[in-house]
This record gives C-alpha cells, sequence and structure tokens, in this order.
C-alpha cells in the first residue's frame, strides 16, 4: 500500500477511535445521570483532556495530509470530512461533560421526577451516532441517510421534556434549579444529536461528492 | 472497461460560473470517432470529444495512453510520422481538417513541445521566423509583432535589451516562453502544448501556467501534462485517457472532485497500476 494510503487509513482509525471514546462519554454522561453515579460523571469528565488530544492530533494528520500530497476525489473528500466530523465529535465531547457535571449536581438532590424521556432520548442519539459512524466505517451513504429523520424524532422527545418540566416547575418551584438542570440536559442530548446529523450528511458528501445540507434545509423551510 | 463514446460536458449552472459569462462556448474542435494507427498498432480507439472555444483543455493519463499522439492529430503533425494512419473525422470550426491546407492548418492551430526547442538564431528572429515565412507582415512592422508576442508570453520585459543575442543563451524556462512567443506570432486560433513545463522549475511553470491562463481569452488551448496539479490549477475542461481510450472527459473541477469512473479516480489519487 502507499505510503498515503497508509496515512489515511491511520486517519481514519483515529476518528473511529475518537468516535468511540465520545459514543461512550455519552452513554456514561446519561448513565451517571439516571443512576446517580458521581463517580461515572467523573470519569466522563477526566476523558474530555482525551478527546481534546485526539481533536488536535486529527487536526494536525489533516493538515500535513493536505499540505504534503495534495489530495483530490475520494482522499480531498475524506481529509475534509475528517476536519468537519472531528470537530462534530469533539462538541459532542463537551456536551457530554455538560450532562456530566449536571448528574453530579443532580445525584445531591431528591429526583424532580422519574426519568423515562431523557434516557429514551439518549438511547435514539447514541443509535444515531452509531449508525453514523457505521455508515463511515462502511462508507454507506444510505444508511448514513437513514439517520437523518431520527433528528425530528429527537427534537420532538426535547420539546415533551420540556414541556413537562415546565409543569412540574409551576406545581413546585423549589424544583427549579433541578428542572433546569434536566432541562439543559435534554438541550445537550438534542446538539448531539445535530452534530450526529452533521456526520451523516458528512458521509453522504464523502460517497456521493454531493453536498445535502442546504437541500433538506430548503426542504424543511418548505414544510 | 465502460467507456465515454460521444463525451460532450454539460453547461454549469450560472451560479457555478462566479461571474465568468453565461454565453454558451463554441466548439472550437471536435474530434469524432478517432483511430489512430502506428503500423498495425492502434494507439488510439474511437475518440470523440469538444475542444471548445477559449477554454483551456487538459488531458491527462500514464505514458503511452494516447494524449500526446491525439494531441498531435488535431494539427495533423501526426501525418509527419511515416507509417501512420487516422480514421475518424477532427473538425476545426466545422470544417473537416484532412480538407484543409495543412500548412494553413498548422498555422491556425499552433505547437509547442515538450522540451523547448529555439532555433539557433537571436531572439528575433525566433520569433519573426513564422511571421516572415507566412508573409504575414505586409500591414504591420515585424518589430512590432514581435514585441507584441514576446510581451503576450510574458517575456519582452526580459528580453527587450538582448532582441538580437542567441535564443540559446536563454534559461529553460525563457527559451519555453521564446517558443510560445513563436507560436502566437503568426496569431494561431488554437495553442496545443505537449508537457510545456516538464522541463522547468516551479517558478519557470509558474510563469507559464500565469501567460496560459491570461492568453485563453484570445486562444483556444490544449495542453497534454503529466502534471495533475497542473490540470486542476489551470484547466477548464480535463479529459483522462488510458490505453488509447477517453475514459472521462468533465469538467475540471468535476473530475478531481468526484470523477465518475473508479479508472480517472484511481489515476488522479495515485492508485493506479
Amino acid at each position: 500500500m502507499r505510503h498515503f494510503a497508509v496515512e489515511l487509513e491511520e486517519l481514519n482509525q483515529a476518528l473511529l477511535g475518537m468516535g468511540a471514546l465520545v459514543e461512550s462519554s455519552i452513554h456514561c454522561s446519561v448513565q451517571a445521570l439516571v443512576n446517580r453515579d458521581e463517580r461515572m460523571a467523573r470519569r466522563v469528565i477526566e476523558d474530555e483532556i482525551r478527546i481534546n488530544q485526539m481533536e488536535l492530533d486529527i487536526d494536525a494528520r489533516v493538515t500535513r495530509l493536505l499540505a504534503l500530497n495534495q489530495p483530490v476525489a475520494g482522499d480531498l473528500r475524506l481529509l475534509i470530512i475528517a476536519l468537519k466530523i472531528n470537530t462534530d465529535l469533539e462538541r459532542m465531547g463537551d456536551l457530554a461533560v455538560n450532562i456530566a457535571e449536571r448528574a453530579i449536581s443532580l445525584a445531591k438532590v431528591p429526583l424532580v421526577k422519574p426519568l423515562i424521556d431523557t434516557p429514551r432520548m439518549a438511547s435514539l442519539v447514541e443509535d444515531m451516532l452509531h449508525s453514523s459512524l457505521d455508515a463511515f466505517v462502511k462508507r454507506d451513504a444510505a444508511l448514513a441517510e437513514k439517520v437523518l429523520p431520527a433528528d425530528d424524532e429527537v427534537d420532538s422527545i426535547r420539546d415533551n421534556i420540556y414541556s413537562e418540566l415546565l409543569e412540574v416547575m409551576q406545581n413546585n418551584p423549589s424544583v427549579v434549579p433541578s428542572a433546569i438542570h434536566l432541562m439543559f440536559v435534554a438541550r445537550n442530548l438534542e446538539r448531539i444529536a445535530d452534530h450526529t446529523t452533521n456526520i451523516a450528511e458528512d458521509v453522504i458528501f464523502l460517497v456521493r461528492g454531493i453536498d445535502i445540507r442546504h437541500h433538506v434545509a430548503q426542504e424543511r423551510l418548505s414544510h | 472497461m465502460e467507456v465515454a463514446s460521444v463525451t460532450t460536458i454539460r453547461e454549469p449552472a450560472a451560479s457555478e460560473l462566479s461571474g465568468k459569462t453565461t454565453g454558451k462556448p463554441l466548439v472550437k474542435l471536435q474530434a469524432t470517432d478517432v483511430n489512430f494507427f502506428y503500423g498495425s498498432f492502434q494507439a488510439l480507439h474511437g475518440i470523440s470529444l469538444d475542444i471548445r472555444e477559449r477554454r483551456i483543455t487538459a488531458l491527462i493519463g500514464p505514458s503511452g495512453c494516447g494524449k500526446s499522439t491525439f494531441l498531435r492529430t488535431l494539427n495533423r503533425i501526426s501525418e509527419t510520422i511515416r507509417q501512420t494512419r487516422m480514421e475518424g473525422q477532427i473538425t476545426l470550426d466545422g470544417e473537416d481538417i484532412q480538407k484543409l491546407d495543412v500548412t494553413n492548418l498548422r498555422r491556425r492551430v499552433g505547437m509547442v513541445f515538450q522540451r523547448p526547442n529555439p532555433f539557433p538564431k537571436s531572439i528575433f528572429d525566433n520569433v519573426a521566423y513564422g511571421v516572415r515565412i507566412n508573409g504575414l507582415h505586409r500591414n504591420r512592422s515585424l518589430k512590432e509583432i514581435v514585441e507584441r508576442s514576446l510581451n503576450r508570453a510574458a517575456l519582452w520585459e526580459e528580453v527587450k535589451d538582448k532582441l538580437h543575442d542567441s535564443a540559446l543563451a536563454l534559461s529553460g524556462g525563457q527559451q519555453q516562453r521564446l517558443c510560445i512567443a513563436r507560436a502566437l506570432a503568426v496569431d494561431p486560433e488554437v495553442l496545443l502544448l505537449d508537457e510545456p513545463c516538464s522541463s522547468l522549475d516551479p517558478i519557470a511553470t509558474a510563469k507559464i501556467e500565469d501567460l496560459l491562463f491570461n492568453l485563453k481569452d484570445q486562444c483556444t488551448i490544449v495542453i497534454v501534462t503529466h502534471n495533475m496539479q497542473q490540470a486542476a490549477r489551470i484547466a477548464d475542461e480535463t479529459g483522462f485517457f488510458l490505453m488509447g481510450k477517453l475514459i472521462e472527459f468533465d469538467r475540471t473541477d468535476v473530475m478531481f472532485k468526484k470523477p465518475s469512473k473508479k479508472e480517472t479516480e484511481d489515476y488522479i489519487t495515485g492508485r493506479f497500476g
């Protein structure tokens, strides 16, 4: 295999490694919240340093590959999306840390209400991320396309959580601080789903060479 | 292997042109089902493509793929090689080039070769050569034509004080620009270039590329290059040749972002062979 191809494969692996760690951080942050497990939450916070280090490493790899190899066609598209996926994954890592921090705060006070929608939303988001990364590994644009509609479902669960928590706060103002934490958790999960959608769109660009982002935006506007 | 038969390029959308003219460029040279033989060896197989006026068309492909052979059919310089034969049709402005006077054809379709080949004469006489033998300077002074051609070839400033020195004393990059000036002096409508930068350093290469870019307002340019980045930098359209066949022909940005044929992708990303 040519040297450049070897380095592209290493980049591929580095992205997948980062993806796996971010997946685990998201999962653990929500588990820490549900199980009121402060230790698990702290592990997520500690892992952020590794995620950030991976982001720097991937950016440096891509910059070097672009500078030295003048890639074109599929190689060029891979390097372009590697930079984007890298940024999306790092932000997801930050959002997972934010959930973990809120889990620590919430573990110290009684539960506002049973957590049902939040784990359901988290599980959906995790599936989306898993499918996006799987589509990236398999270079499967059709699989990536399937991820996109799930974003609407995530938005709808978030809206449910918001209205439910609003009601709880209206009935019992003393739980407002905890309820706000839970609202932010829902918002963070929804943001993670958005970043996941970005990755799926990047995979479609990688495989098909077309940018679908604005078509999707137009479709949504016309609906 | 799937091979492009008649290859025409879709017009870019107005938004893709970003301010360039949206008028449809005319087809300057049109090849239809061109086969070419060196003795019994068939070097070109059914090449059909349109070369559009005032555009730069790059032909890329590995050594021996037929791109230079195809270039040489465009002004029938291929006929100077013995035991060769061409089939199919090539037209210049709609006229079959086989029916044109060959000297006149080659005046209209000029050529610059891989290695600079100045005549062992002065700089001035090199540029004036074609003008003199064609008797093209009746209404204009030869000096004016030489100055204008050297200016168009971005060489005037470097040689204006030594026009009567030997052309052989120039550097490689200057010699190549001199050859371009010599080709331009007879006002060709098309300029064919066969690896014009392969023996030049990056600075001289950049000068030739800038020159070609500026020339395309006045002239149709077809360039054969091994340097894919060069094709990507300067060409409007690019054709990929492989084993005597035209595999793909499209807008250069399309070819380098998302070629439609696997063979093209393999070649331009270096996974070929």
